[in-house]
């Protein structure tokens, strides 16, 4: 853990217990965050990024169990060992959440104004009731929700979804945390809140040098907001680049569909856009190979056998794909130069 | 706001002549009269007394007489107990009723809900399973066979409490537990997977992010959640309460409004059963409205106009 590290994440695996079987969500996840480092965790709907966040601050519901041999360290203590009370310490005031959706992440009976300032009376019960108040209507105008003053008393059904989602974001920055956790902040949101709200999050790692955690399914954000990202697919990371090595030199099949999904303005329009066929593995009996092997069209008789380690391609760089292993032959492999003109055909 | 008060009082009346209009209609459907006993009155008395009390007149005219009495506030005289009228029936059952009630509402919500905290808390563990078994035998079981068996085991064999009569403190108990155990059952019930049903919401899991204990998430941010299924019912719940269960009036020997509603229903005491169905029927709704304007307190959701 270098000195520039604030959370490290080892070996982290949820399992669900639910009637239908163990749902294993995330199997085995590492990776860490500098300071000051905005970090994108990237992968579709069930891909076990939100769950890996949840998992950090152990908020996965009762069925969830975090295996006994995961480690999340976090300035100095684990947080899978600490319980109670240094527990709650940590959440809301140095590792701060925004939810993905702001219209049930509020409380329907409380003005959004008393449910900042909770915040703030939670880890700092010795400040007045007055400073809170103006803490909070400092942080509603840093949001930039208008009217603060006036807003302060107001429920959460009397905003819009965009504001409602400053309020998240307000309320996770009340204690100026040292990580802060985004799970898709922006999805329920159109473009231009979108837009304002990426920039908000900029500001704040400059201002405040707050690690972030971003999490969407979406790689046109990541390129405007993160330094790294981390491509999560069937509970595993898949890959895990620096983001000009990422959208550059993509090293991962999942993830060259990934970015062939992006729609781009300077697109031929006549040209549809890839999905990547077939859907997600299930869970509760993950493949034994590469999950990704079932949909991957680079796909070889060992890709359904093994899982394949990681294979370290640059500084930073690293991707779990078996057609980067030396021995792999170079037809229809797009990581090799013979075939280059391939990564075009995905 | 107004308006709608307004607005739920001209239905109120609508609803009520409606009532008013059935019942009657049922009650003269029904076959005997108020006159009709084991002991056959003289074909002259009855027509004495049936004259007497306007039974002659065609059903339409009957109707129209009761409504101008019934909007002049006068229930009538009881064609039962010569010299008593319906007025003074409801005004000495009500009191009666009303007070064992309100103990009885008391005992409801001091027990239902904290056993269904408990039980949501402790969920699938032994104190859930516990508090449920308990509540779905309050719900399956009537109110009669638990007010027996507590008569016989309270007051027969232990002989702690009176059997009947509410003349102290102890005289309500059992009442109480029996008129309460259906509605304790039901709230706790109720108030168990309300409460569980919040747990599982988004602003849950944001309230436990922000570094509060389970206790204050529960306290600051699920109750209030929880309670609007729970206060729904309260109206009605209490009304029925209130006016007193004719079952265990009947039991306890309470002097009760059930009890003066029972006996009318099978004795054909027509303007009896005519006075204390449509005061059953304004009261209930006027616990329902207002409950319905104290859900603008709790939830700022709701807005009326």
């Amino acid at each position: 853990m270098s000195e520039d590290t604030i959370l490290q994440v080892k070996n982290l695996r949820t399992t669900f217990h639910t009637s239908r079987g163990d749902v294993q969500a995330v199997r085995g996840v590492s990776f860490h965050v500098n300071k000051g480092e905005i970090v994108g965790l990237v992968g579709e709907s069930g891909s076990g990024k939100s769950v890996t966040c949840m998992s950090m601050l152990r908020l996965v519901p009762d069925t969830a169990e975090v295996d006994k041999d995961s480690s999340v360290l976090f300035e100095g203590s684990d947080l899978t060992r600490i319980r109670g009370r240094q527990m709650r310490d940590i959440r809301g005031e140095k590792i701060a959440m925004i939810f993905q959706d702001p219209m049930s992440s509020l409380n329907p009976l409380i003005p959004v104004g008393k449910q900042v300032s909770e915040m703030i009376a939670i880890h700092h019960p010795e400040k007045s009731k007055e400073e809170r108040k103006q803490e909070t209507l400092s942080l509603f105008e840093a949001v930039r929700i208008p009217e603060p003053e006036k807003r302060y008393s107001s429920y959460p059904h009397e905003f819009s979804g965009g504001m409602r989602q400053r309020i998240m974001i307000a309320m996770a920055l009340a204690n100026h945390p040292d990580l802060l956790i985004a799970d898709e902040p922006t999805t329920a949101l159109d473009v231009t809140i979108q837009d304002q709200i990426l920039k908000q999050l900029r500001g704040l790692r400059r201002d405040y040098q707050t690690s972030i955690i971003f999490i969407t399914h979406d790689l046109g954000v990541v390129a405007e907001l993160c330094d790294r990202v981390e491509v999560l697919y069937g509970g595993l990371i898949m890959e895990e680049a620096r983001i000009d090595d990422l959208f550059d030199s993509p090293r991962h099949p999942y993830t060259l569909g990934l970015l062939s999904s992006i729609p781009s303005v300077t697109q031929d329009r006549t040209r549809r856009l890839k999905p990547i066929p077939g859907s997600p593995p299930d869970m509760t009996n993950p493949p034994r190979g590469c999950p990704f092997a079932p949909r991957c069209p680079y796909a070889r008789r060992i890709c359904a056998v093994a899982l394949p380690e990681f294979t370290t391609i640059g500084a930073e760089h690293r991707s779990r794909c078996w057609l980067l292993d030396p021995e792999a032959p170079a037809s229809n492999n797009p990581f090799r130069p013979e075939s280059e003109g391939q990564t075009q055909e995905m | 706001m107004f308006r709608y008060f307004i607005k739920r009082l001209v239905m109120m009346l609508v609803a009520i002549f409606f009532i008013i209009l059935l019942t009657f209609l049922m009650m003269h459907a029904v076959p005997g009269g108020p006159f009709t006993n084991d002991k056959k009155l003289s074909p002259q008395i009855e027509e004495a007394m049936n004259e007497k009390y306007h039974l002659n007149d065609p059903l339409p005219v009957q109707f129209k007489d009761y409504l101008v009495n019934v909007l002049h506030g006068d229930f009538g005289p009881s064609y039962k107990y010569p010299g008593k009228t319906v007025n003074g029936f409801i005004g000495q059952g009500f009191p009666v009723s009303a007070r064992l009630g309100f103990i009885t509402i008391l005992f409801v919500l001091l027990a239902a809900i904290p056993m269904g905290i408990v039980a949501a808390v402790r969920n699938g563990k032994w104190q859930d399973m516990l508090l449920m078994a308990l509540a779905t035998i309050g719900v399956t079981i009537p109110s009669f066979v638990i007010a027996s068996l507590l008569i016989y085991f309270f007051a027969f064999r232990l002989n702690w409490l009176p059997t009947y009569g509410i003349d102290s403190w102890k005289g309500y108990v059992l009442p109480v537990i029996a008129l309460g155990g259906y509605s304790v059952s039901y709230i706790a019930r109720l108030m168990r997977s309300s409460l569980l049903e919040v747990m599982g919401q988004d602003y849950i899991r944001t309230a436990r992010a922000k570094g509060l204990s389970e206790f204050h998430v529960i306290t600051r941010h699920a109750l209030r959640n929880a309670l609007i299924p729970v206060i729904t019912v309260l109206g009605p719940t209490i009304a029925n309460l209130m006016t007193g269960s004719f079952v265990i009036e009947k039991i306890f020997a309470i002097p009760g409004l059930g009890v003066y509603f029972v006996n009318s229903v099978s004795q054909r005491d027509y303007t009896t059963i005519m006075g204390v169905t449509i005061f059953y029927a304004a009261f209930l709704m006027v616990m329902v409205l207002i409950v319905d304007l104290f859900y603008c307190m709790i939830d700022p959701r709701i807005k009326y106009d």
